[in-house]
């Protein structure tokens, strides 16, 4: 007798756990040969809230921890990608791609983690500067993460689009809420699975599916969204985001490179969702003692 | 504020700390006062008025100290109308005569004491050397504290060092010598200056004009806030003496000047604030002279002591 | 007028005016718009007075610049950067920052001067802060000309071509300084819009880049209102908008730019907290707060304008706080002895007194030093509020003037929670002796600039600039050139 293929439900990830949308609304999109994804939910702005005020949450203990610490952890999130590399590639080639374009979507992924798992604790270290100021104080010039980022995923593939951002937005210590592309889906699901069993503290990446149309007003009007990343060449949608970050002043970063390229990462990645902090403090210096002794 | 009175030692190690770039800063705005036409005039007779005019030699004999307290009571005939200084400052051995030299001019003797400058010597050694220099006339005692026991945590030893030199005193006004230039930092400046203080002494003095740094404005500034302080808390006034390194006139004004800002002017007279200096009397009136003529003066037309 | 303390006739001691002569300043009654290396007339042909808030005086006529001569002023610099500023090599455009600098330095008193006359600033702090620093951002900057690739490793560097920069009335000559020495450095050309009622040293900065031979268009300076400053923002020739100013104005610039190419820096207003723990330098903690929030009347982005203090400390603080309040003097801004000036106009200290009211009506209690102040001219005196309340508006909103809003607090992770609960992200001060805790609550704090045992304290080479609602981009340092940089 056949066996029965168990189905996968494909769920949204906020604060470490798979809830379905709140709304109980799905869609199902469709591949290029016409057969369905499956079925997607459709998050509302509820979710949107849910998911920031679980990227609020976790910022705080993810931005303090060791950089070694995060270091681990993205390295760790390579080693689960790479153990269930297969699933990628399959749902790469279900969503439209050949073979050889997925596998190699899929290493470089995988490659992307492992580099930027080595910048988590080296990119203070060059970016970083001591300002020799003329009074007698020490001063130093430090990078902390930006806070909540909200990051509106690109088009042109699923998994490298997504991780390409989400890995130097984490890096650098910030959580954030992802909408994964509206057609191309299942790569952003799985991936919160990935994230789900490699010590990623849960919130710090929360991974919400839908219409961006619907989406993107509430991720970016949201008081407690600190920076907004968008990836995509849509004019009118970017220019949405820079009007809905005004009211809070969030910083708007707009990509529209191809991910797939070596040169699409970078620390520059990282700095653009650090805050400069310049800190001064006075030097004593008594009598004539100095270092020539 | 429950004003309290004369306290009981505390623990010192708890005065507050003092961060030394900051003094700087606060120093360097009191430079940037601007004194002027009258308000300069005032100052410059203000700052003669509060002369220790002092000698403090092994060589000292009494044919010097006489010539000096002349000095004190004259010190520049040739124009009318000048304060006298408030003391002279001399050796114990010197007292006496110098109580002779100035009697009926309202300047003060102030003799140093306690094995001076070192303070290297037996407690009792201390209170023979203070009483003799009391009755042979002295109206003031400059003490120095015993910095070896500062520096090596005693704070006990110097507090009772102090209260018992304060009591050999009997009415004599007790003038306590830190010598800030061997405790080095601001933060034993300031508390030794509380130690003297709550110990009992009448006046804080910085130097014994024998180690350098003497009086920097950040370690007058330092002790002006202690003062402060302890009046805020106690009630009680004490004065203020930098000693060594005044030499001119715009450092004397200076000096005032934090005076004024840090204590008030109930302070800016010579019963609350002196200068231990010697060479600064001159310069003081050369600028006396040339603000009322409009000529630069020259050092050979005042006397040198 | 305050009664005097007959005793004090009798031992007081009270300084004689010092007034700083004013006869080595050359200003004219009338200044026209700086274009392409020339002094043009403005087009609507009006002008605006510029007066001295000290004693309400005018000084001089300014011209009023409309989108005809912005467009100009644009035009100019574009033309600058094709033709000339572009194909200058990066070590001669050093050159010429570094003979602006000097030639600053050669005219700092007359600067200084005209800073106070104009914006009511003490002649103390502009002589010994506004125009030493200007003076020194040209010469920190100019070096780096010729040497961006180390500050950007891997990265291709290009200039961004015009920059509009629009400054504020507060720091007129070190923004203006703060603005236009890291844009040359970097290869732009630059259109700058000076404050309402402080346009006299641009201009006179104007003058001085003439003097210094700077080819004609590279730097050009246009007065006038909000509508100059928007048909700068709104130039699609412009590269670039360089803003300092209130968080409102920052917010109606952003909404112009979205949707453009325009890079964007915004340093806006800030809240402010100045905290000090009950194991402070308690002495140089209460210069700190002194320093924080009088200087410039308070007109500093940056103010420490919400003093947390350590209950345990608090009411030994606050008697040191009050008791050197006495010795400050509010007066005639040229006076070397003054400490807080002028405000800087009529609706600046109306803004000020509406706040002052807010805080009696909320139950605040209000000191206020008892010194003398100017019968005519804009003045308030130094100001504080204790007993204030975290969600009072004196804490919540900036105010732009010398009041200072207390509050007490128990532990680190109250206020450090206190401390962070705004929309604001400028700028902090710690102050505790115990370097552990420097650290933590340095790291805690979001704030672009956090002044541990110090306080208001800038220099060229150390970036400022905030977080949150505070702007983005940072100015000075290393950190200060990205602003006008294309990188890729």
């Amino acid at each position: 007798m056949e066996r029965l293929e168990v189905l996968k439900t494909y769920k949204i990830y906020i604060g470490g756990k798979f809830p379905r949308t709140e709304s109980g609304r799905y869609y199902s999109p469709s591949n290029g040969q016409g057969e369905s994804l499956g079925n997607i939910c459709l998050s509302s702005r509820k979710d949107v809230r849910n998911a920031v005020v679980a990227a609020r949450k976790a910022f705080g203990d993810w931005s303090e921890r060791a950089a070694f610490n995060r270091s681990q952890i993205l390295y760790r999130m390579a080693e689960m990608l790479e153990g269930r590399r297969a699933q990628f590639v399959d749902e790469l080639m279900f969503q439209g791609a050949n073979r050889a374009d997925a596998e190699t979507e899929v290493n470089l992924a995988i490659d992307r983690l492992i580099y930027y798992s080595g910048w988590c604790d080296k990119f203070v270290q060059v970016l970083s500067s001591v300002n020799p100021v003329a009074s007698s104080h020490f001063n130093f010039s430090t990078y902390e993460p930006t806070g909540v980022v909200g990051i509106v995923a690109g088009n042109q593939t699923s998994l490298i689009d997504l991780i390409s951002i989400v890995a130097p937005v984490i890096t650098g210590g910030n959580a954030c809420v992802v909408l994964a592309d509206e057609h191309l889906p299942l790569c952003a699901v799985t991936f919160a699975e990935v994230l789900n069993s490699s010590d990623l503290p849960g919130g710090v990446v929360n991974i919400l599916t839908g219409k961006h149309s619907e989406l993107i007003a509430p991720l970016s009007t949201h008081m407690d969204v600190n920076a907004i990343a968008y990836s995509g060449n849509d004019a009118a949608i970017l220019k949405s985001i820079q009007l809905n970050a005004v009211d809070n002043l969030k910083r708007v970063r707009a990509y529209h490179q191809n991910w797939m390229e070596e040169a699409s990462q970078n620390i520059y990645l990282i700095s653009d969702f650090q805050e400069v902090k310049t800190t001064w403090h006075p030097i004593e210096n008594i009598g004539g003692a100095s270092s020539t002794y | 504020m429950e004003k309290k009175g004369r306290l009981e030692p505390t623990d010192f190690r708890q005065s507050p700390t003092i961060d030394k770039v900051g003094v700087e800063e606060r120093v360097a705005r009191f430079q940037t006062r601007s004194i002027k036409d009258e308000s300069k005039m005032q100052g410059l007779r203000l700052a003669l008025s509060m002369i220790d005019l002092t000698t403090l030699e092994g060589k000292d004999t009494p044919g010097k100290v006489k010539q000096m307290c002349y000095k004190a009571m004259h010190l520049h005939d040739a124009h009318q109308g000048l304060p006298t200084v408030a003391a002279v400052c001399v050796y114990p051995s010197m007292v006496k005569i110098a109580k002779n030299e100035v009697r009926g001019s309202g300047v003060k003797v102030a003799s140093v004491s306690t094995a001076f400058p070192s303070g290297q010597a037996p407690l009792d050694v201390k209170l023979r050397d203070t009483k003799f220099a009391v009755d042979e006339g002295a109206d003031e005692i400059d003490m120095v504290i015993s910095r070896g026991k500062f520096l090596m945590g005693d704070y006990s030893f110097v507090f009772d060092e102090i209260a018992a030199i304060k009591e050999a005193c009997g009415t004599a006004r007790l003038k306590v010598i830190l010598e800030t230039g061997e405790l080095v930092t601001l933060d034993n400046v300031r508390r030794a200056s509380d130690i003297a203080m709550f110990a009992g002494a009448d006046f804080i003095k910085t130097s014994t004009g024998k180690i350098q740094p003497a009086a920097t404005m950040q370690v007058t500034y330092t002790m002006l806030e202690a003062i402060r302080d302890y009046h805020l808390e106690t009630g009680r006034m004490v004065g203020m003496k930098p000693a060594g390194g005044i030499s001119t006139s715009k450092l004397a004004l200076h000096n005032l000047v934090m005076v004024k800002e840090t204590l008030g002017n109930d302070w800016l007279n010579n019963e609350w604030f002196r200068f231990g200096a010697s060479s600064l009397a001159n310069d003081v009136l050369m600028q006396i002279l040339k603000a009322e003529t409009g000529v630069y003066q020259s050092s050979d037309y005042f006397s040198i002591d | 007028m305050a009664k005097k303390d007959p005793k004090q006739n009798v031992t007081g001691w009270d300084y004689s005016p010092s007034i700083e002569s004013t006869s080595h300043v050359d200003l004219k009654k009338r200044y026209d718009l700086y274009i392409n290396g020339e002094w043009v007339k403005p087009s609507s042909n009006t002008y605006f007075k510029t007066i001295n808030p000290a004693n309400e005086e005018v000084l001089a006529e300014i011209a009023h610049a409309n989108e005809a001569d912005v467009d100009n002023a644009v035009n100019a610099a574009r033309n600058a950067y094709n033709d000339v500023w572009s194909k200058t090599s990066p070590s001669e455009r050093a050159k010429y920052i570094y003979r602006i600098a000097r030639l600053m330095q050669e005219r700092a008193r007359e600067f200084a001067v005209i800073e106070s006359l104009d914006a009511g600033k003490t002649i103390r702090e502009s002589r010994d802060v506004d125009v030493p620093l200007a003076c020194n951002h040209f010469f920190y900057n100019a070096g780096w000309a010729d040497k961006l690739e180390y500050a950007f490793p891997n990265r291709k560097i290009e200039a961004l071509g015009v920059a509009g920069q629009i400054i504020p009335w507060n720091f007129p000559l070190l923004m203006a300084a703060w603005k236009i020495a890291p844009a040359l450095a970097t290869g732009n050309t630059v259109v700058l819009k000076p404050a309402e009622s402080t346009p006299l040293t641009a201009l006179k900065l104007a003058e001085l880049f003439h003097d210094a031979g700077l080819p004609p268009g590279v730097v050009n300076i246009v007065t006038g209102f909000g509508d100059t400053g928007a048909a700068i923002v709104n130039h699609p020739g412009v590269d670039k908008i360089a803003f300092t100013g209130s968080t409102a104005v920052g917010k109606i610039i952003q909404r112009s730019l979205a949707g453009t190419q325009k890079k964007a820096t915004l340093e806006l207003g800030g809240k402010s907290a100045n905290i000090i723990m009950d194991d402070a330098p308690l002495d140089q903690a209460v210069e700190g707060i002194i320093n924080g929030i009088f200087f410039n009347q308070g007109h500093v982005c940056c103010a420490g304008s919400r003093l947390f203090i350590q209950e345990g400390v608090a009411d030994k603080v606050i008697e040191k706080l009050k008791h050197r309040m006495k010795s400050l003097i509010v007066g005639n801004p040229l006076d070397k002895n003054t400490d807080i000036g002028a405000i800087n106009s009529k609706e600046q200290l109306d803004v000020i007194n509406g706040y002052l009211k807010i805080g009696q009506a909320e139950g605040a209690e209000m000191y206020q030093s008892q010194c003398e102040i100017p019968k005519n001219g804009y003045y308030c005196r130094p100001t504080l509020f204790l007993n204030v309340a975290q969600s009072s508006r004196l804490v919540q909103e900036e105010i732009f003037g010398p009041v200072l809003a207390i509050q007490t607090f128990r532990t680190v992770d109250e206020v450090i929670q206190k401390a962070n609960n705004t929309a604001f992200g400028l700028a902090a001060g710690v102050w505790t002796d115990k370097g552990s805790r420097i650290f933590n609550l340095t790291t805690k704090l979001r704030a672009g600039v956090v002044w541990a045992n110090t306080y208001n304290k800038f220099d060229p080479a150390s970036p400022f600039g905030g977080y949150k609602e505070s702007g983005f981009g940072r100015e000075g340092g290393l950190h200060g050139l990205e602003a006008y940089l294309k990188l890729s």
